[in-house]
This record gives C-alpha cells, structure tokens and sequence, in this order.
C-alpha cells in the first residue's frame, strides 16, 4: 500500500503518461556509460558459478606450483622469501586476466543473443557503450583481484592498507586495458568459440613472457624481447615492486627481487611503466570504439 | 505535428548486385496501423531497417516522424520503439532490469520512470513476473516485454518485424490483443511486415511488397474488393435446374464444386436477395466468402505467397519459413 502513495497510482487505461526524452547529449552518455557498467556488475554478481571457477587457476598457480617449484626456485631466493610470496604478483595479474578477457567476451555473446542490438540501436554515442562495458569488465576483473588479494598472508606478503591500495590501483589500470584488448577482439570476431579460441591463445602467453614466474634479467635475446611487448609485463613489475617495498628485504636483494623493467639496459621508471599500461588502454579503447562505431 | 509520420521517396537498397528494395514510394499517417505484407526475401526487412537507421539507403529518401533517417539518426532512434524478429533481451536480467537498462539507454527522466515502467507492463500483463529473470518466460511473454521495452520511451512509431514469427497460434493471437490494446492507450502508429495474410487483416492498410517494389496499396477492404469478385455457394433442391436459370435469368456461368453450385459475382451479399427473388427451385442453404489477401496476393503478382516462399533459395529464408509454418 505504501507503494501505491510513493508511485503515483496512474490508471494505464485512461491515463497516457507524458514521457518526454530529452536532446542526445553528454549527460546521456553518461548515464548509457553507468547502466551498461551496472550491468556488467548485476550479471556478475548472478553468476556465482564464474566467480569460482575463474578463482581455481591463480588459486592453483599460487599454492601448488608456488609450493612446489619453491622447493627447486627457494634456492635461488634471497634467505626468508618464499617463491610464493615471489609469485604473487603474478598470479593477481593472472586473476584479473581471465575475468577481464572473459568479461569482454560477453559482448559476442550479446551479439549471439540480439542483445548487442538493443544496445547499437540506441539513441546514445557508441563510445558511450564501449567504454562502460570497459569499466564494467576492469570493475569485476579488480573485483577478482581483491578476493585473490584477501589470501595475500598465505604468500607471507603483509596486510597493508598502502599496499593493498596501490595494487587495487595498478589491477584497475591492468583490468581496463585486458577488457578494452577483449573489447576490440569481441568487436571483430562473431561467435564464441572462436573467441575462446584465440583468447585462450593468447591468454597463456600473456601470462607466460609478464615474468609473473621469473625474473625477466639475463634471458635470452628473443624473449628477452618478447617480453617487453607484453602489457602485463609493466603492471607485473611495479606490483612486485611494491609488494617488497613493504617486506624487510636489503636494496641489493630488492634489486634482484623487484627490479624495474629494462629497456636495452635503461631502467624504465615505475611512473613510464604505468603510463605505457595506460597508454595502450587508452589506444586499445580507441580502436574499439572505432569498431563499433562502423557496424550498423 | 499532421502530416504523414513516415514518408518515403523513391527508396533504393543494392546489396553488390542484389537490389532488395527497387523505388519504393509510400507515406503512413500519424495512428495508422501500416503493414508490410509480402514473401520473405521480398524486401520488407530491408525497408524496415532503412527506417529503423540501421542500415543506409543507397538511394532515395526516408523521413520518420518528421526526421531524415540518415541525417538525424539519432532524433529518429528516439522517436521510434522496435521489436525485432529474433529477441533482444537480456536473458540474465529480470523483466524490470531489462526495461530498466533501456529507460537508461534512451534518457527516460527518473521521475517519469517508475510511473511509465508500471503502465507498460500492466499493458502487456507482465507487471506480476517483473522481477523474474528473463529465461524463465515463454516465448509470447518474452514477446510481450519487447513490445513493453519498445513501447517505454513513449515513441511515436512502434516498427514490429514479424511480431509473431514462431510463436504458437494462441500465443500469436494474444499478441495481436495486445497490439490492437496497446492502440487505444497510446497515441501511437504502428509499422509491422508480415507474411501472414490474416495477421495483414488488423493492419489499417498495406503495401504489398514482392520483388522490392510496392505492387499495391490500401486498406485490406479495398484490395480485396479491388479483386472483385465474391465467392457465392448455394445448395439447392435441384442443383442442374438452378445452374441453367442463373445463366438465362442472371447471366452467371455457375458449376458444381464440392457439392454446391458455385459462382463468383460482385459484393455477394448484395446479390443474395436477388437470388431469392429469382430463383425457383427453392434454396436449402447460402454462403457468401469474400476475396482473401491470398486472393489478392495472387492477383497482384500472379502467384500465392507460399509459392514465392517457397521459391526463395536463400537458407536462412527457408529456416524461417519452416518456423512460420510450423503454425
């Protein structure tokens, strides 16, 4: 009943209500960018299912090959640091790769299912919709992140707000340019099995030259350079970085632990290191946007 | 505003060698019901799409509700609601999420919304399965909430592309219920394409559509009066008798077919109480049918619609036709 005195009680007969839309304009947009990223979330949040099966690889890389390569890599380990704790940083890079990728897989599936219609028809920027399904899916992917995050004194690493802070920031920034990369990808690639094909392609070797698993100094030429071409590379650095920032670890073991990215032997700051994650967001988001602007 | 809602000019669609609409010429005027009756493959999606902005003319001109399709795109996705063939729904969402998201996507104000969201769905009798996730519904309630969703931004034309393509003839009628409702409440004009001759039946008029051109067009009375004549079939005491006094008396060649002497004249029922007052063999039973829109059909492009069906190669058109038949 005390719905019927808040909602103004409209006979649907007799009574057209007035709906008047406005002008297409910026805060429109906006609200397209809010809805279509609160949809990511609501679809999320129902599918109990993907939160746990996406949690079961980096839970794996994290206690059992963290446990048992740490016997053979300990000893390569300054004393009191746990291939774990080395690992670390890797695997929550790794946890918000798949459900970032796998967010913007979505779209292929909105195409399958007429969705991805509803939304191209509107009468809102396309922009308006990529970039709220790249804020939806860098949302749930950090999300991921945080669960992985919770578990970070198994990896003996500390429960600092400064630290916590700073890797929530540097996975929004990860998450935003793995989901903008499956955007473009979604965009030009119509069904899902080819989709999870190719990401399941690309997703390993991601995973496999960021140097998530070992130091990236004194390798071989080729992917030496391989890897510097990775993203995940420059978000896999400063995380690490700041993971041992935080442990009582001497500066020559830092610089071993945690070095920062080189190029041809030059350091790249921290600050360039994100900068180029955000960059490449920022292009990809670009060439998305450009992708959807062309259909229909 | 007065004035037709939609109007179209010589519109031209070439798919590479393929031209799917041919110069088409038509308006519809504010409230109508307009339909679009024609074989798949004949043309009718393409136009729709044309007016619906989603896909470009390659000539020609259309103009909805007073607004170019390819220069105010964006004016016109407004003022326009669509139900397409296949579902556009989020199957994951409920009912009211869905609607929800599309309040947001076209700007709906807050304050209008929670008012306008109720009336829509009491409209399509959906208001009690709101918070239901989509999956749950059947294929007519699925239909129905698109025709709430297209319906929420209160637009001044509702495109329905075969509203009821694979849905069972109870669910079919119901539909059309609700469409005929729905024109009561709102002040709006419908354009619908069909290939179901008795759903073309609730259109205020129709164009029909073969081949991408207009072959004709008017309100279903007229075309079908337009082919003439009425079907009168009479059962008689003396059927040979009756056969020979309505060609001497009436001039009307009539034969036996199923059993009762047949003979087609112009609007019958005017015709059956001359019968009465000519015929001496005394009449057990009359039935007057009225030209269908197959007839007509037939008449305008020398084939029935199942024919021309039947004809098309296409896979996917052969897909569809076998769920439309499938009545």
């Amino acid at each position: 009943m005390t719905v019927e005195l808040t909602t103004p009680d409209v006979d649907p007969v007799t009574a057209a209500i007035r709906v008047s839309v406005p002008e297409r304009g910026f805060r429109q947009d906006l609200r397209a960018v809010r809805i279509v990223w609160h949809r990511e979330l609501i679809r999320f949040r129902s599918d109990r299912l993907r939160l746990v099966t996406s949690l079961v690889q980096p839970v794996l890389f994290l206690f059992v090959l963290g446990t048992g390569l740490g016997a053979l890599a300990g000893h390569g380990l300054p004393v009191g640091i746990s291939f774990k704790t080395y690992v670390y940083p890797g695997v929550l890079a790794m946890s918000v790769l798949f459900t970032a990728i796998f967010s913007a897989g979505s779209i292929v599936w909105d195409r399958e299912f007429g969705f991805l219609r509803e939304m191209l028809v509107a009468p809102v920027s396309r922009s308006a919709i990529v970039i709220g399904k790249c804020l939806g899916g860098a949302t749930v992917a950090t999300f991921q992140g945080i669960v992985i995050l919770a578990l970070a004194g198994a990896a003996h690493v500390p429960y600092d707000p400064i630290l916590f802070l700073t890797v929530i920031g540097e996975l929004l920034l990860l998450s935003f340019t793995l989901t903008a990369f499956g955007v473009m990808m979604a965009g030009r690639i119509k069904q899902m099995q080819a989709f999870m094909a190719l990401t399941q392609m690309l997703v390993m070797p991601l995973f496999f030259l960021s140097g998530a698993l070992y130091p990236l100094n004194g390798l071989p030429t080729w992917l030496a350079v391989l890897t510097r071409f990775d993203p995940l590379t420059y978000i896999v650095s400063p995380m690490r970085n700041a993971v041992f920032s935080h442990l009582s670890v001497s500066p020559a073991a830092m610089s071993f632990l945690a070095p920062n990215v080189t190029w041809d032997g030059w350091q790249v700051p921290i600050g360039l290191s994100l900068g180029i994650v955000a960059i490449m967001g920022a292009a990809l988001l670009g060439v998305a946007i450009a992708e959807f602007q062309k259909t229909e | 505003m007065t004035g037709p809602v939609i109007q179209v000019s010589d519109l031209v669609k070439r798919y590479g060698e393929i031209e799917a609409v041919r110069g088409i010429n038509f308006d519809v005027t504010a409230g109508e019901t307009f339909g679009f009756l024609g074989p798949n493959g004949a043309g009718k999606s393409t136009t729709i799409k044309i007016l619906c902005t989603l896909a470009n003319p390659t000539s020609g001109s259309a103009r909805v509700a007073g607004y170019d399709v390819v220069k105010n795109r964006d004016t016109v996705r407004r003022n326009i609601g669509l139900v397409f063939q296949e579902t556009t729904l989020d199957s994951y969402l409920s009912g009211e999420q869905n609607l929800r998201f599309h309040a947001d996507l076209y700007g709906v104000p807050r304050q209008q919304l929670a008012p306008r969201l109720k009336q829509v769905l009491e409209m399509v009798n959906l208001w009690d399965r709101r918070e239901s996730v989509v999956s749950t519904y059947s294929g007519g309630m699925k239909r129905r909430l698109e025709i709430a969703r297209g319906l929420l931004h209160a637009p001044r034309v509702l495109f329905l592309d075969e509203p009821t393509v694979g849905l069972d003839p109870q669910t079919r009628s119901s539909i059309w219920t609700y469409i005929n409702d729905l024109k009561q409440r709102e002040d709006i004009t419908i354009f619908l394409t069909t290939h179901y001759m008795d759903e073309a039946e609730n259109c205020d008029r129709i164009a029909i559509i073969d081949n991408g051109k207009i072959v004709a067009i008017d309100t279903p009375a007229a075309l079908k009066a337009s082919v003439g004549k009425d079907r009168v079939q009479i059962s008689t005491t003396d059927d040979q008798a009756t056969i020979a006094e309505l060609k001497d008396r009436l001039d009307l060649e009539a034969g036996v077919h199923d059993g009762l002497v047949t003979f087609n004249v112009a609007s019958g029922e005017q015709f059956v109480p001359r019968l009465f007052a000519t015929l001496t063999h005394s009449i057990r039973s009359v039935s007057v049918h009225r030209p269908t829109l197959d007839d007509v059909f037939m008449s305008y492009t020398g084939r029935t619609i199942r024919d021309s069906e039947a004809t098309a190669s296409d896979k996917n058109r052969s897909t569809i036709i076998a769920m439309g038949r499938g009545r």
